[in-house]
């Protein structure tokens, strides 16, 4: 039996966004993509020491992870935040669908304000958490640890409103510590000195604009700056220069983590895993359960998740229990497991550090309730301290403590300081 | 007259891990295998000189580690390599490639939507939470649920504990994986037709259904189980061709004192009062054993080696209708050099990966539709692979071998046998679709084997060609699985057990059917398994 | 404006039997239908002068036993007698058709005598296997997670049910629980025309081909339906299904529930989480402790709430319905009663199924996967004049017919494949009964656009979403809202998007009701 072939040729014609396509391809060959500063990056990259940010080649640190937390806590230390993934959400139906969207009520962010938020699934699981900027009435900015343009763009259906993905359009700086405000006002930026914590507003620069946010990730005096990528270079360069007299640096994420810690600050799928990525149901957790339940807004109207989590407050449900902890001795305790009475396994670890700024060996725990919540006594966690090839295990007294474990007036002091 | 303690009929890939598994155990096994070699459709074979073809089986990822540990295969040389890619062409002269790189991975979707590119995440999750309440069923013995004895009623409340065991939204999820199209399941995920394309053709390979037929996504799941080494989903090539797999068991094998007899064709199994007491070849040489294990598919042992009188009426009737299906053919070419893919960078990684041109799901279906109607597709699905890339022990310095997997090719044309004709249309289908990527692609050919599902029958003995022995449909799995009531590896024939892919869990080159029946054979000889390593844990 | 206890926006029947039932239980009830009349795609319509047709579903087969119980609808003019039944015609272009007779062919002529046993057998089998699903149809849907005694207990019933069918009949009912009906058609049977009849049957109302894994679940939906007790009965209501609806009106008015026509709901009103009333298109806002929407979940959540008020998860769950239907309506108005080759006149009578074999009904579904109607449609006939001469001039006849497969997305669009369509089917209508194109004199086709603009049913897909396994159960209309509550409180669906599903069954109405009643809605 003869059977014709269908034949269906491989077209020839090639349109535009075809060729745009196919001109991307080459990517494979670049795992890990520069950001828009990494030419000043790998200039300063003494130790040559990388991780994976999103796919972004981003630096553990640079020259000395020690004394890069010094530069935030004394000077002034500069850290690149492009990787974080940015979406621009724009449109008359902005202001309701962020509100339908994130715990926070967003009616309350005026117009160059910033806030700290969250959002959940339906079932009031946390999807993730970030800061929502307000760059306009109609235009707001969302920056996150993790991607979600898909859950975004279905949270639209309804809405007047347009979620756009900017990672690589934006280039983003943290400016963190003690002089960053005199490090923006030599910079030129002038009229810097009236941001308040979370304000946020634009300033010229190199025929642009670049977004200033009194905001940051380390419990400090310092700025978030956002600019076009195209900008980024001259925005690093400005900054570099007018903080020689500073002691401005440039640091990587060890020295970042180590600030956000002491400030009491989570980090998403390090204190808590992210609902879109949590394979073990257990793993899930509400807003309650790692300390976000401040951002529940009850009296604003409908947002994601708001019956399952009324329900599981109603009938005490809530099963875990986000605390900070103070732990004896100096050895730091991270992915400790936490112990009732040393016998009884109630918790484990996230994050743990001797602090510097407050001489304190702290550390951020998830508990099972009620440890944690009512039943706070006679907690341990048992540190295995590989010291030599031998793990040493201390068991440790623990005591739950407030966050942050370290407050620093100079972070919301009016007028900034100037060091 | 010599009694062997069992009887393999067939050196399949199941046939040989069972005959392991039972030698260790103690037992004196012998294995009789129709052809000159064994591996049943899991070999190598130098087709001409110089080249190794993979010519059944090309990929080895659904092999139960468990089962290369316990039968130290490593030590008998098997070793397996990760794909290092993957990609589907498009018409439209661009690809869209898979690579292992998670953040490649991201970006490569992020050329064709973004969307998806960031949907890709809460997809995975969601399929490893289903094959992580898959995975742990492979290893155990399917419960009969119409049976009130303990271990029936202690595997069913097995299942449903780790049913129990899920979240509400999980349940949910399972309920409607298992009887949703992978079409539609993908439809939920993804809106870009080619990257859905892209993670449709795991939900059909091996199967008489297109993409858009309910049950589909079950079947993605059933070559997501896989892993290599620890890396969950990944698929690989065994070095030496699929026949290490099969090559390294019967090292195993023979290691531990076991006798394989190749060129020995089992005309019918001998049943005494009901129970099996030896076989009888095709010369009718009489080989007598204490039982008999048959890794040949449910068809052909039950209509063909034992006698309609042996068995109860029910049984027959239920193995009439197991459908058998074929619905897959190979195309195996020798190569006198490297095919260049204009579209494909030099250095791609894709090169030693699985190629694919079908890059709608329309293209997969209609393609189906070529098989329903007794055709072979004219458009057809293609799982291409050059394992020379990352084996190049295969075929002479820079030559290569390709293994191209076809689908859909019905066991029959139009209700008529194949006949050359039809087999040379077949090919021609094939490399003219590859040729359209692959400018010079026909002078690169040195030698080329075709297999339809007739020479697939006819050589590995597969019923009607189906490379799972049975197809992978709900009517067809579990306890149904190859028929209800015989779903735990024993017959209505004393002593006479099944070990081949048309049990639990079905096919692919996995090797826990073999496993599972010998776990049986053993338990019903009150014999020890204590070699044989529980099921890894999922945690 | 005196306020009611209970607003139920549609009334389709499925929306009628919910406000009869919760009007019954002593609450105040308000119906309120959008289009000029009551019934949705169950009433009886004019289409040409003098020629009246019931609108989509044309027979009736399984308005659920409590409904007529529970309703009193035989005190409203609504018998089922016997000798009413009708036959199936299966039809045939290569001779004689074969007849199934009674309820679902308890006898079955025109076949081989093998045959007719060979049926036997399967139609007890089917019978059986499907009498295993029917307690489903009167209840919710079991909560798995949150398994409760009621659960508990009925899905042990279930299990009871099956230990009772024996070890090896239980054997064969989970082994071909999900298969797809041509594989066990072929298991079983031999004639084409009995063959092509039930693939017919099984995949009418649904995207499957008789080849789709699951598509004998369409077999037993129909056969846990009953008409007059007998299950798998099937009758031309006189005065065509705008006489059931009737009934049914009849018995809602009786226990004292108001229905306003022409009165579309434009918004569901939500405070606080609650439904508490509806906003009319007119502007007019009316409140109620309770909200029943018996119209499509997908407008009711997308179009009267609105997603600002309710979670992204949902509405993701909500837009995944599959709902775009495959089914056509022709109505035909001819001058004189067509004749159809080799079918006596009680045949005529009959539902007249023209799908000569399974490969033929595939081959019918094949295209629409693709958005392409069939070129060689399968569908079921009738006559209801010749039963009913009211529906018709004197001497003339009303043809009306269910076609498959006429995909809602069609890639060219109805406006172009409309006329196409309709010579394609009167092509195969020619092939059966000669001469029937000449005797035409007014012919309506409804594609599922026209269905979906004309009874407000979006995708015209008469189930309000497909009733595939996946969407069945807890999964219908989405998973965690299966038992007709819904994420807002004091809102309820009671439609066939909603277990069971769709037909003239009345039965999500009626369970709804039930649920209602036992949360104190």
């Amino acid at each position: 039996m003869a059977q014709a072939i269908r034949k269906k040729p491989v077209s020839k014609s090639v349109n535009a966004a075809v060729s745009a396509r196919i001109a991307a391809q080459d990517h494979f060959r670049t795992l890990r993509l520069g950001t828009p500063f990494q030419p000043r990056i790998d200039a300063l990259a003494k130790t040559q020491d990388w991780y994976n940010w999103a796919g972004c080649r981003a630096p553990h640190s640079l020259w000395d992870e020690e004394l890069e937390y010094f530069a935030i806590r004394s000077q002034a230390a500069l850290f690149d935040i492009s990787p974080m993934t940015k979406y621009r959400i724009e449109g008359p139906d902005a202001e309701a669908f962020l509100d339908r969207v994130t715990l926070r009520d967003v009616t309350k962010l005026k117009p160059g304000r910033v806030h700290y938020t969250a959002w959940c699934d339906d079932e009031g699981f946390v999807l993730d958490d970030g800061t929502l900027f307000r760059l306009s009435p109609k235009r707001f900015r969302l920056c996150s640890q993790e991607r979600h343009l898909p859950w975004l763009l279905d949270s639209a259906i309804g809405f007047d409103v347009t979620v756009e993905e900017e990672t690589e359009a934006v280039a983003g700086l943290a400016l963190q510590g003690p002089t960053s405000f005199a490090v923006l006002r030599d910079a030129g930026f002038a009229g810097v000195e009236k941001l308040k914590i979370f304000d946020l507003a634009d300033f010229p620069h190199d025929g642009g604009t670049v977004g200033i946010s009194r905001t940051g990730f380390t419990g400090d005096l310092g700025y978030e700056l956002f600019v076009p990528a195209d900008k980024a270079l001259s925005l690093w360069d400005r900054l570099m220069k007018a903080g020689v007299l500073r002691g401005i640096r440039a640091i990587g994420y060890t020295a970042l983590n180590r600030a956000r810690l002491e400030a009491g600050l989570i980090v998403a799928n390090a204190d808590f895993t992210t609902a879109e990525h949590a394979i073990r149901a257990d793993r899930l957790r509400m807003p309650d359960e790692i300390g976000l339940g401040f951002m529940i807004d009850l009296e604003k109207g409908h947002f994601n998740g708001r019956r399952a989590i009324l329900e599981t407050r109603a009938k005490r449900k809530l099963r875990h229990m986000l605390v900070g902890l103070e732990i004896e001795g100096n050895i730091p305790a991270e992915h400790a497991i936490v112990y009732h009475k040393k016998s009884q396994e109630v918790g484990l670890v996230s994050a743990a550090m001797w602090s510097p700024m407050a001489k304190r060996n702290i550390a951020i725990a998830s508990l099972a309730r009620p440890y944690g919540d009512t039943m706070v006594e006679d907690l341990w966690v048992e540190i295995y301290a590989m010291r030599e090839l031998q793990y040493q295990k201390l068991m440790k007294r623990a005591k739950v403590v407030a966050r942050p474990f370290i407050k620093l007036d100079r972070r919301t002091a009016n007028p900034p300081a100037d060091f | 007259m010599k009694a062997w303690d069992a009887i393999i009929i067939g050196g399949g890939h199941n046939g040989l891990v069972n005959a392991c598994y039972l030698q260790r155990a103690g037992l004196d096994v012998l294995v009789v295998e129709k052809n000159d070699w064994v591996g049943g459709a899991a070999t190598s074979r130098e087709l001409t000189p110089g080249f190794l073809y993979s010519n059944c089986s090309y990929v080895c990822s659904l092999f139960r580690p468990e089962i290369m540990r316990d039968l130290e295969l490593p030590r008998f040389g098997l070793q397996v390599i990760s794909y290092e890619g993957g990609a589907v062409f498009t018409r439209d002269g661009d690809y869209l490639a898979n690579y292992r790189d998670h953040d490649a991975h991201r970006r490569e979707f992020a050329r064709f939507s973004k969307r998806d590119a960031e949907a890709y995440d809460r997809y995975a999750r969601d399929v490893t939470r289903q094959c992580r309440f898959i995975q742990p069923l492979l290893m155990r013995t399917a419960p009969d649920p119409t049976s009130l004895r303990p271990r029936d009623l202690g595997e069913l409340l097995y299942l449903g504990k780790k049913f129990a065991g899920l979240s509400a939204q999980e349940m949910a999820l399972t309920l409607r994986f298992w009887t949703m199209s992978i079409s539609e399941f993908l439809d939920e995920y993804f809106e870009t037709d080619v990257i859905k394309a892209n993670f449709a053709l795991s939900g059909i390979i091996g199967t008489a259904l297109g993409p858009m037929s309910p049950g589909t996504a079950y079947v993605l799941l059933h070559h997501y189980m896989g892993e290599v080494d620890g890396s969950v989903g990944a698929w690989g090539y065994a070095r030496g061709g699929m026949g290490a797999v099969t090559k390294a068991l019967a090292a195993s094998f023979k290691a531990s004192g076991g006798t394989i007899r190749t060129g020995a064709e089992v005309d019918h199994v001998l049943v005494g009062r009901g129970k099996a007491k030896g076989v009888v070849l095709a010369g009718g040489e009489e080989i007598y054993g204490k039982l008999v294990v048959s890794n040949a598919d449910v068809k052909r042992t039950f209509l063909k080696l034992v006698e309609e009188k042996e068995l109860p009426d029910i049984f027959l009737r239920r193995v009439r209708n197991f459908k058998i299906r074929g619905s897959s053919g190979k195309v195996n070419i020798a190569l006198d050099s490297l095919p260049e893919f204009p579209a494909l960078p030099k250095d791609s990684p894709v090169y030693r990966g699985d190629m694919h041109f079908t890059d709608s799901m329309e293209r997969m279906e209609r393609a189906y539709d070529d098989w329903k109607a007794g055709r072979w597709s004219a458009d057809p699905f293609l799982d291409m692979v050059i394992p020379t890339t990352l084996d190049p022990t295969m075929a002479p310095p820079g030559k290569h071998f390709m293994s191209c997997f076809v689908q859909y090719a019905p066991p029959r044309i139009a209700g008529a046998e194949w006949t050359d004709a039809d087999r040379d249309g077949f090919a021609e289908s094939v490399i003219s679709q590859i040729a359209e990527y692959s400018p010079g692609f026909r002078d690169r050919i040195v030698h080329m084997e075709v297999r339809t599902p007739r020479d697939i029958e006819a050589e590995v003995g597969l019923t009607e060609g189906n490379i799972f022995q049975g197809e992978l449909t709900f009517d067809q799995l579990l306890f149904n699985r190859p028929v209800p009531g015989y779903a735990q590896y024993r017959s209505p024939v004393g002593g006479l057990y099944m070990c081949g892919s048309s049990t639990h869990p079905g096919g692919g080159v996995m090797g826990a059917p073999g496993r599972n029946a010998a776990a049986e054979i053993l338990r019903d000889l009150a014999k020890s398994t204590s070699h044989m390593s529980p099921a890894h844990d999922v945690i | 404006m005196t306020s009611s206890d209970a607003i139920v926006i549609g009334g389709g029947h499925n929306g009628l039997v919910a406000a009869a039932a919760l009007a019954r239980a002593g609450r105040k009830v308000l119906v309120l239908e959008a289009g000029s009349e009551v019934g949705g795609a169950a009433r009886t319509e004019e289409f040409a002068p003098g020629f009246r047709v019931s609108s989509i579903a044309h027979l009736l087969n399984r308005l659920h036993p409590d409904v007529m119980k529970t309703l009193e609808l035989d005190k409203h003019g609504l018998q089922f007698a016997r000798a009413n039944f009708m036959p199936s015609v299966a039809l045939s272009r290569d001779g004689p058709p074969l007849v199934l007779h009674g309820a679902y062919g308890e006898v079955l002529t025109g076949a081989s005598s093998s045959e007719q046993s060979a049926w036997k057998e399967l139609r007890a089998q089917l019978l059986r296997y499907a009498g295993i699903l029917k307690p489903f149809l009167s209840g919710r849907p079991p909560d798995l997670a949150g398994m409760s005694l009621l659960d508990t207990a009925s899905l042990g019933q279930t299990a009871l049910a099956l230990k009772k069918l024996g070890k090896e009949d239980m054997r064969d009912f989970l082994r071909v629980l999900l298969m797809n009906v041509a594989d066990l058609l072929d298991e079983q049977l031999a004639d084409i025309r009995l063959k092509g009849l039930l693939a017919f049957d099984a995949t009418l109302g649904s995207h499957l081909g008789p080849r789709s894994p699951t598509s004998l679940l369409g077999l037993y939906y129909r056969l846990a339906g009953e008409t007059g007790g007998a299950a798998g009965a099937q009758i031309l209501p006189q005065g065509g299904m705008g006489a059931v609806v009737a009934a049914i009106r009849a018995s809602a008015e009786k226990a004292g529930v108001a229905i306003r026509i022409s009165a579309p709901v434009a918004k569901i009103i939500v405070e606080n989480g609650r439904a508490v009333g509806v906003a009319l298109d007119n502007g007019k806002v009316l409140h109620a402790r309770t909200i029943v929407s018996a119209i499509n979940p997908a407008t009711t959540f997308l179009d009267l709430v609105g997603p600002r008020e309710i979670n992204t998860g949902f509405v993701r769950k909500v837009k995944n319905i599959r709902m775009k239907g495959d089914a056509a309506k022709l109505n035909l108005a001819l001058d004189r009663p067509p004749q159809f080759t080799d079918v006596d006149a009680a045949g005529h009578k009959g539902r007249l199924v023209i799908a000569p074999s399974p490969d033929h009904v595939e081959r019918a579904f094949n295209p629409s996967k693709y958005g392409e109607f069939s070129p060689e449609p399968v569908m079921e006939v009738t006559l209801p004049s010749l039963a009913d001469p009211s529906l018709a001039p004197s001497g003339a006849c009303v043809l009306s017919a269910v076609v498959q497969y006429a995909p809602y997305a069609l890639k060219e669009g109805w406006h172009a494949g409309k006329p196409k369509f309709l010579k394609a089917i009167m092509a195969q209508l020619e092939a059966y009964a000669p001469g029937i194109g000449k005797s035409i004199v007014h012919a309506e086709l409804l594609t599922p656009t026209d269905i979906e603009t004309r009874y407000r049913m979006p995708g015209g897909h008469w189930h309000h979403g497909e009733l595939q396994a996946d969407q069945m159960l807890i999964s219908r209309p989405v998973s965690g809202w299966s038992g007709y509550d819904t994420p807002l409180e004091g809102l309820f669906l009671a439609g066939a998007g909603s277990h069971p599903g769709g037909g003239v069954s009345g039965a999500p109405g009626l369970n709804a009701a039930r649920r209602i009643i036992a949360m104190k809605g």
